[in-house]
């Protein structure tokens, strides 16, 4: 009997996780399932699901219009240099915030969060006028450095969420042992901290990646990631959904498979990394 | 070489003081084990030793050198921490490797050290497992080897055996008392047991709120407390202390008699009194008497040839050269 009940209760719950999984996805099927369409049948009402002609066209106009590769090119730019370059400053602070914290280490991190709290428009003048003045519109290296200033709180808030999780006797146990502040940072926090590290990193390269406003504002064509790539094909007349379609696929595309690969790896690097 | 002298230290964590100033030389290859009740400040005091903490004001010296300002790295400490601190993620031969390699160590000599210290402490076996694949007696060994590789002027024992189960206890407290006799380390060993502290110490120094209530051999501080707190501290089970117009008859504002030194009767002696709870150890028997006219119920050590039973009326006679008395500070009187 009880195991009846166990077992339809378990029919429940996976059909629910699997409708809101699907709720979830769907735009993104959606998109993916457009991409295929004609521009005629993109725009079809009712809807047409499945049984339409399925095409490859617009991939191809889309190829032939854009040069993708530049596009993704500074997208990886911009979302890996910004998680690196935010990694950088971010694991030393987290560090001095986890563990030799002042009685003001609460409020600097509340603080940091606080920055998140203003729409980002609101410093959109001053960036646009510090770039104007240091030359670094339409730049890479302007854009990795916005970047990363974006997410530092998230960055070091995760970091210092992470590293509390570590005793600390055993960085004071490197350090008895005769380890200097940067061998212990390097060869005891960081490899205890993987996972944790890794998790950070790539949420901040997703982040990064999709993030629409700044890389807009700040871009036009040297410079211009993916997003803009995407943008450029919403046009006012709003006829060209297809097409539009096929350059979102190929946008999200590379952080689909990323995503989908480090999920994996890092569930295996939680795991294993529980040894206390 | 591993002279300890500390020179008017104190430490304060913001407003509160959590020792005051203090002094105490601990010798070359000494084993010194701090004792006292939690929050007593031995841990804090070992870690300013180690370097883990900065002093607030005074001076530590190793071998005579001033080493106030120096960083743990370059005491030339070891310190084998409660909770282990093994790191997870290394080997035990990594573990254990992690000191020397930080030192820069030859690598062929690095292997010579690893092999040795294995083989002192039986991890030869383990040498290519994990932290987490280890019982907490095999770690703790890995802790201590990680330890004695570097061969440092000092070990630091911070309540080594406390996560581990008693019977592992003894052995362990076994296995370090072997490792000083062979190594003559200077060793410094806080906790907060005292039978580990009469045990294991060459030097006890026992510690109260910060304070130094007296530094001396186990026996000396058995036989020779130096104040109430002291002769209560040490000892197991306690010394019975009382006070009143009963301690005035043998001359102190208080008075204090170990268990040991009680004699018993069921016909007659100086305190009358009822049998309460028995606790019988095996070897010993310890009786809790109460309703003798005392401050206290009595704890008193009988020996096999005498039964009793709860609610028995028993008589006690203290052995008066055994008696301990403490003046209105507590102090011993002579």
């Amino acid at each position: 009997m009880a195991r009846s009940v166990s077992s339809r209760r378990k029919l429940i719950n996976t059909g629910l996780a699997w409708a809101i999984g699907l709720l979830i996805f769907f735009p993104i099927l959606w998109t993916i399932l457009t991409s295929f369409k004609t521009e005629a049948e993109a725009i079809a009402s009712p809807p047409i699901f499945l049984a339409f002609d399925w095409t490859t066209e617009n991939y191809g106009v889309v190829m032939e219009r854009s040069d993708y590769g530049r596009f993704l090119m500074n997208s990886i730019i911009i979302a890996g240099g910004s998680t690196i370059l935010g990694l950088i400053i971010a694991v030393p602070a987290a560090w001095s915030m986890a563990f030799v914290p002042s009685h003001r280490t609460k409020d600097i991190l509340l603080w940091m969060l606080s920055t998140k709290m203003l729409p980002a428009v609101g410093v959109l003048y001053p960036i646009y006028l510090l770039f104007i003045q240091l030359g670094l519109l339409d730049s890479r290296a302007g854009l990795v450095v916005v970047m990363m200033l974006i997410n530092l709180p998230i960055i070091v808030w995760m970091l210092y969420t992470y590293f509390r999780e570590i005793p600390v006797e055993i960085l004071e146990a490197a350090r008895m042992d005769g380890a200097t502040l940067k061998e212990e940072v390097l060869y005891i926090l960081t490899p205890m901290a993987v996972p944790g590290i890794a998790s950070t990193m790539l949420l901040n390269f997703i982040l990064a990646w999709n993030e629409a406003f700044w890389t807009l504002n700040l871009t036009a064509v040297n410079a211009a990631p993916l997003t803009a790539f995407i943008a450029s094909y919403s046009s006012p007349e709003g006829l060209f959904f297809a097409k539009l379609s096929a350059a979102s696929t190929m946008a999200i595309a590379p952080i689909l498979i990323l995503g989908w690969f480090s999920q994996k790896q890092l569930v295996r690097g939680l795991t294993f990394g529980a040894v206390k | 070489m591993g002279q300890i002298t500390l020179k008017q230290v104190t430490k304060s964590f913001g407003d509160v003081q959590v020792i005051p100033p203090l002094d105490l030389t601990i010798e070359d290859g000494e084993f010194t084990v701090f004792v006292g009740p939690s929050g007593c400040g031995k841990s804090t005091l070992l870690r300013l030793i180690a370097g883990l903490e900065d002093i607030t004001s005074g001076h530590i010296e190793i071998d005579g050198k001033d080493a106030t300002d120096v960083v743990p790295a370059k005491r030339g400490l070891a310190m084998v921490f409660q909770s282990y601190a093994l790191y997870p993620h290394m080997s035990v031969r990594k573990n254990i490797a992690f000191p020397l390699k930080m030192a820069k160590m030859d690598p062929a000599e690095i292997e010579k050290r690893i092999a040795n210290a294995a083989s002192v402490l039986n991890l030869t076996d383990y040498l290519d497992r994990r932290p987490g694949q280890l019982s907490g007696g095999q770690r703790q060994r890995v802790a201590i080897g990680r330890a004695i590789v570097r061969e440092p002027a000092a070990f630091l024992f911070d309540e080594p055996l406390s996560n581990l189960d008693a019977a592992l206890r003894v052995g362990m407290r076994l296995e370090i008392s072997e490792l000083h006799e062979r190594l003559k380390t200077t060793m410094i060993y806080v906790t907060h047991d005292q039978v580990e502290a009469m045990t294991m110490a060459d030097k006890i120094v026992v510690l109260r709120a910060g304070h130094i209530e007296q530094v001396g051999s186990p026996l000396e501080l058995y036989h020779r407390p130096r104040n109430e707190f002291v002769a209560g501290f040490i000892g197991s089970p306690k010394m019975n202390i009382f006070g009143g117009a009963e301690a005035q008859k043998y001359g102190g504002v208080k008075a204090g008699i170990r268990p040991e030194h009680i004699d018993v009767s069921m016909t007659e002696g100086t305190w009358k009194g009822k049998v309460g709870v028995a606790e019988h150890l095996g070897s010993n028997t310890f009786i809790h008497v109460h309703d003798t006219g005392l401050d206290d119920m009595v704890t008193v050590r009988i020996t096999g040839d005498i039964s009793v039973r709860h609610g028995d009326t028993i008589y006690l006679t203290p052995q008066l050269d055994q008696m301990h008395k403490f003046d209105a500070q507590g102090l011993r009187i002579a």
